[in-house]
């Protein structure tokens, strides 16, 4: 499971840069500014009240927003409006999201496969084979041949976790992946993701689960009105956040 | 297995139940009524078999008259109507939800112009434009006429007889045109219901946006517009009828021959209408257990 692609550039370039990166909705600014650097390997959660530019800062990473100024480079590719560039990105970095989004019409196999099959034109049986050692790890193999709507939510976002790794990325976004999701299976959901922390994968995670983030992140990133408010290490970040809004926040979050 | 299921409720007559039933029952008798004894009318079925098939003199056979004729020619027309319209509309209705502007504002000139034109000056303008124009560039009659038998054969079966194929072609091409712009709108409909969640994981995974529609979006869209699109199938089998305008001898300009010709236009007309209901009918059956087989993963 360690064949991912030769290192791009020197060991210490990061795998992803943003600079400068402003992003409007009409007359909304959704992020202001937002410089970051993220290296291989690295783990960043990012945290923040809703509105303030999480979702939209990671969904900038693989274009499913459009940055209207600044630079993004990932993994070596300027991303830009060169599709090769975007559909080149977009191999690289998978991505989990908060409704699962599954393909409802496609069984747990096939949302597997449709990725491998048709974007990077592996021969099907290699992909079912590919998909079959993912739902392995995410520990529900015996639900391949059923559709998404018969499974609960925790095991769709496993299917869903699944599915972005069949791609085989470099880097996986995660955008809230726990927030739907009954309690009980919320447990479930992050024993995956811990999982995938040990295989060294570079990870950024828009998450409220700040135990899971205490426990795997090397960066924390707080957010407020489309800024970086504060970026730290867990350590430093729980325990002596500089910025009073962190502490604002933190304080009603770990509160309860 | 042991039966889980809840037992099954009741359905207990309510007393509008019994209103609607005495109003039906009632309308039926009135035109019984009216029919037998006010319109004094004799029913005379007798000419009606042999409208289907007639005995051949020469060939001592029973073969085909104008009623199965016109129904197969209308069979044709249904079938590639079918797959012409819905290819089309399919197109289209991908086209008007387009992200760029050119696609978009040809299908919204397309939808706008078609629906807004009733369709009898659309299909004789249509037809003469098309007849003219756009079927001879196609070379059917050359390739008809210098073709093998076993190929005209063929042809026949599936366009009808050789002398009336660009006829044919240029009703079937009127027609279909005309149902496009009804089926683009349908498929829209279904592309617009789809969430936007179901683009980005295609778009997320690497899928081009042309494979984002194609393996994703649009057949979760056509399943869910499957009951309207059945209805507008359906009426195109009916609409097929208004091709009788512009001499495509289908199976209402048979039924009009007949009716003027032996004087018995109730007769004719209701065996007619009975002819298309049993087409319709059978097609709607089909669309349903269409709908109940692709909608199996919805639990």
């Amino acid at each position: 499971m360690s064949d991912s692609p030769p290192q791009q550039g020197s060991d210490n370039a990061p795998i992803i840069t943003m600079q400068g990166v402003s992003k409007w909705f009409d007359a909304f600014q959704a992020l202001k500014n937002i410089d970051l650097s993220v290296q291989a390997g690295e783990r960043v959660v990012i945290c923040g009240p809703s509105g303030s530019g999480k979702s939209t800062l990671i969904r900038c990473i693989n274009r499913l927003e459009e940055h209207e100024s600044g630079r993004i480079v990932v993994d070596g590719i300027e991303l830009d409006e060169d599709s090769k560039h975007i559909k080149a990105i977009r191999l690289e970095v998978g991505m989990v999201f908060q409704q699962f989004n599954l393909f409802p019409h496609l069984t747990v196999l096939e949302n597997c496969t449709l990725g491998p099959v048709r974007a990077r034109r592996m021969p099907p049986k290699d992909a079912e084979s590919l998909a079959m050692e993912f739902l392995e790890r995410v520990h529900i193999p015996e639900q391949a041949g059923k559709f998404p709507g018969q499974l609960s939510g925790g095991q769709q976002q496993r299917v869903a976790i699944a599915r972005s790794l069949c791609m085989r990325p470099r880097i996986m976004l995660f955008d809230e992946p726990t927030s739907a999701l009954d309690p009980e299976m919320i447990k479930e959901v992050l024993d995956v993701m811990i999982d995938l922390v040990d295989t060294g994968m570079t990870m950024i995670c828009v998450t409220h689960e700040m135990g899971f983030a205490r426990k795997v992140a090397d960066q924390m990133i707080f957010m407020d009105e489309g800024q970086i408010v504060e970026q730290a290490p867990p350590a430093v970040f729980f325990e002596s956040p500089k910025s009073e809004r962190t502490k604002l926040f933190l304080s009603q979050i770990l509160s309860h | 297995m042991p039966d889980t299921r809840a037992p099954r409720r009741k359905y207990r007559i309510q007393p509008l139940d019994v209103v609607v039933f005495a109003l039906v029952l009632a309308a039926v008798a009135y035109v019984a009524y009216r029919v037998d004894s006010v319109l004094v009318y004799t029913w005379d079925w007798s000419a009606i078999p042999n409208y289907l098939f007639r005995y051949d003199e020469e060939s001592h056979r029973l073969v085909p008259n104008l009623l199965i004729i016109g129904l197969m020619t209308t069979l044709r027309i249904a079938f590639w109507g079918m797959i012409l319209a819905t290819v089309l509309g399919v197109v289209l209705g991908i086209a008007r939800t387009s992200k760029r502007l050119f696609p978009r504002l040809v299908g919204w000139a397309y939808v706008g112009f078609i629906r807004n034109i009733p369709p009898v000056p659309f299909l004789f303008l249509f037809y003469f434009f098309i007849s003219s124009q756009i079927v001879p560039l196609l070379g059917i009659d050359e390739f008809v006429r210098n073709a093998s038998p076993p190929t005209v054969q063929v042809l026949e079966l599936l366009f009808g007889p050789a002398n009336l194929i660009t006829n044919f072609m240029s009703g079937l091409i009127s027609l279909s045109m005309m149902m496009a712009a009804y089926i683009a709108e349908i498929i829209r409909a279904g592309i617009l219901a789809i969430p936007r969640g179901q683009f980005e994981a295609g778009q997320s995974v690497g899928l081009s946006r042309i494979q984002v529609m194609r393996y994703i979006v649009l057949p979760q869209a056509i399943q869910r517009v499957i009951p309207p699109l059945a209805g507008q199938l359906i009426t195109l089998i009916k609409d097929s009828s208004l091709v009788a305008l512009i001499s495509i001898q289908e199976l209402s300009f048979m039924a009009m021959e007949i009716a003027i010709s032996e004087q018995r236009f109730f007769e004719v007309w209701i065996f007619t209408g009975f002819m298309y209901f049993v087409v319709c009918f059978s097609l709607a059956m089909v669309f349903n257990r269409l709908e109940r087989r692709m909608g199996r993963h919805r639990t």
